[in-house]
């Protein structure tokens, strides 16, 4: 039965992310089209960070804020470095030091 | 020679996604586990499924008893962003491993190689082996997750929550110099966002950021363009 969930799962989540990408190598789509796929990376972006950062950090009890600064602490740090691996580490660093003191 | 250089710049930008995946990844290796799921399960599902959300959404499903059938076209709902983001990449990216290449794309595979595209030298083989990356992380962590999950402190865990945000905005920030069209385009998605959850907290994710993509993009068209760079 899990399996068989598993299965339908997978054809459900793979067909989205297969069909576009088959049938968009073939097409030559018109310019104003091409400009607003290549507007989306940014779109997503901007649809992921917010809400979700300020839900992130998930622990009972942990302030409300702490997802928030944690966000602003990220931008600021990236800011001074590409290196978004470091920025990865030190943002989780930086919410836990929160969590701890507050 | 070459192509071991695509793959140091692929593996590069995979790292910080495959270090935002581990904690998520584990966590939902410890919820399937509570669910009922074998850790085989657990970690099959990281394997075949390979979606994050619905992930989480499938094992809550499970362990309240919800028909297979139903979970399945929840999946599908959740993950229909991923729609877009293989068309928008379709077109920036040609390879030859299409099929393969399609199921490396995650939410964070498309921003992180989209935006990494704009660098010359990041080809498909990089894609690739960023998506590699990713994906061993996903289900490293899943397997682990169903396995030891429960001796991780909770602290811990909330806090890694926070990574993957991290590097969304560490990915977002550098662009808001170079591409002004793109920072505008990212605020009034991010405002979309905000206002859709606000005022209708339960309305799915999937189709929030479906519907702040679409629109947000569309306004990115209205902005003026540039005479020497055509595209934003």
């Amino acid at each position: 039965m899990i399996w068989l969930v598993i299965l339908g799962m997978a054809i459900a989540t793979y067909l989205p992310r297969l069909l576009p990408f088959l049938i968009g190598q073939r097409l030559r789509l018109p310019e104003p089209v091409c400009r607003w796929l290549e507007f989306f990376p940014f779109a997503v972006l901007g649809a992921l960070i917010i809400p979700g950062i300020l839900t992130a950090p998930s622990e009972p009890g942990a302030p409300g804020w702490v997802g928030a600064a944690t966000g602003l602490f990220a931008a600021g740090l990236s800011l001074l470095t590409r290196n978004v691996t470091l920025v990865v580490a030190a943002a989780i660093a930086f919410a836990w030091l929160l969590q701890r003191i507050f | 020679m070459r192509t071991a250089e695509e793959i140091r710049r692929g593996l590069r930008a995979g790292l910080p996604i495959a270090l935002g995946y581990l904690p998520v990844a584990v966590t939902y290796g410890l919820l399937a586990r509570q669910a009922g799921l074998s850790p085989f399960q657990a970690a099959g599902m990281s394997l075949f499924v390979y979606a994050g959300a619905s992930q989480f959404m499938a094992v809550k499903m499970l362990a309240a008893g919800i028909h297979g059938a139903q979970i399945v076209l929840a999946a599908f709902i959740l993950n229909f962003r991923h729609f877009l983001m293989s068309a928008s990449l379709s077109q920036a990216l040609p390879t030859r491993r299409p099929a393969l290449l399609a199921y490396g794309i995650t939410d964070e595979t498309f921003v992180a190689g989209s935006l990494a595209l704009r660098d010359a030298g990041f080809t498909s083989v990089s894609f690739l082996a960023m998506a590699v990356l990713a994906y061993l992380s996903w289900a490293a962590g899943s397997l682990a997750g169903a396995l030891f999950g429960a001796l991780i402190p909770p602290g811990l865990a909330s806090a890694m929550g926070v990574g993957l945000y991290a590097m969304f905005i560490a990915l977002l920030v550098p662009s808001l110099k170079t591409n002004w069209r793109g920072a505008a385009v990212a605020g009034c998605s991010a405002l979309t966002a905000l206002g859709l959850w606000l005022l209708f907290p339960r309305f799915p994710e999937g189709w929030r950021i479906i519907l702040a993509t679409l629109g947000a993009s569309a306004l990115g068209l209205l902005l003026p363009r540039d005479r020497r760079q055509a595209a934003a």
